[in-house]
């Protein structure tokens, strides 16, 4: 198909799919309105236990089964970009070289990182109480050793990312969501029901099984994220095609 | 004006659609999908919304104090995870593409190859 008839289908799809989106919005709700009948439902279930960030309490309480089901796209992604970006037999690797690093910048990355590595470890554990939670702060530790790439070079985050054992990690944060998922079944309630001890409200204790999950969701965001980007960072900085010289 | 956010999202689709069917590279042919993804984002926090609420976290909060929907923002949570994977994935597919058939554009890829 040529350029231009493509365009042109595309834009007479386009005109129909703007059509029933005007047409399907004018019949929504207006925006700002005080009609919430899930959001209020799901805020009584999220106090009734001793939950006070409702958005984790649906997302690990509530609806917790949906959930188990996007981690795990999350968990088949990190596999898959594994697998593709895995060494192939016609490449090899280079050490990556040294880079010169500015005195401050140095300074930055050492300052910041163990305290973006503790705001991480802060948002997974305050998951049930403040906004945050598994996803936000996983993606945050994840980050906060990113720093010593950013600050330093590359064989700098090497020494300090242990690879081998986030491989581990990010497995066996997955496949703990799924197990904890049996403590509702074995208390005779459904799978991944919140059947741990309440707590009190707005304590660190609080929201039973919604802190355990947070923080398995948030050991495999983490460890997730970090395998993700060390195959990225491996072919721009370190895999090379064989007799190809960069 | 009250449908406009909705709108914004309709927008935001077509522009992310748009980019995708006429992207010559692939690497920003899944930057588009990412923009059309987005809308999605909007849309739901749009639905989600009411006037002079707050952000439903009542750890400061008294217990009846009004705030926006919850369940639309766990599932934009959700939706921000898992497209960032996706994402992921796919342009891990664009760097074997570009390995195996040394292009990236689309219009090239014709022919298959075992």
């Amino acid at each position: 198909m040529s350029r231009t008839a493509r365009l042109r289908l595309f834009l007479a799809a386009a005109a129909v799919l703007a059509a029933a989106l005007i047409t399907a919005a004018t019949e929504l709700p207006g925006f700002g309105g005080h009609h919430h009948p899930y959001g209020e439902r799901a805020v009584a279930a999220g106090l009734a236990r001793q939950t006070a960030n409702i958005i984790s309490s649906v997302n690990f309480d509530q609806r917790a089964f949906d959930t188990l089901g996007e981690e795990s796209i999350l968990f088949g992604s990190v596999l898959g970009a594994a697998i593709l970006l895995r060494l192939a037999r016609d490449e090899g690797k280079r050490r990556a070289a040294a880079e010169p690093v500015l005195p401050t910048t140095r300074l930055f990355g050492a300052t910041l990182l163990p305290v973006t590595l503790l705001v991480g470890g802060y948002l997974v554990a305050h998951g049930q109480l403040s906004p945050g939670g598994g996803f936000q702060g996983g993606v945050a530790l994840a980050t906060a050793l990113h720093l010593a790439y950013v600050a330093a070079d590359y064989r700098v985050l090497k020494r300090i990312r242990p690879l081998a054992a986030l491989d581990v990690a990010d497995a066996l944060a997955a496949g703990t969501y799924a197990a904890l998922g049996l403590i509702g079944l074995a208390q005779g309630a459904g799978y991944l029901a919140n059947t741990l001890p309440l707590g009190t409200f707005n304590q660190m204790s609080s929201s039973g099984l919604v802190a355990v999950i947070n923080a398995a969701v948030g050991v495999e965001v983490a460890s997730g994220v970090v395998v993700l980007l060390a195959h990225f960072l491996d072919q721009a900085v370190e895999i090379v095609h064989n007799g190809e010289n960069r | 004006m009250s449908v406009f956010p909705y709108l914004v999202a309709g927008w935001i689709l077509l522009a992310g659609l748009y980019g995708l069917v006429t992207s010559r590279n692939l690497v920003q042919a899944v930057g588009c999908l990412a923009v059309a993804q987005s809308s999605t984002y909007v849309l739901l926090l749009a639905v989600g919304y009411r006037s002079g609420a707050t952000a439903p976290v009542f750890s400061d909060l008294p217990t009846d104090a009004p705030v926006v929907d919850p369940v639309v923002q766990a599932l934009v949570l959700t939706d921000i995870v898992v497209g960032a994977t996706v994402t992921a994935l796919l342009l891990s597919l664009v760097i074997q593409l570009r390995k195996r058939h040394g292009t990236v554009d689309p219009e090239e890829l014709t022919g298959l190859r075992g």
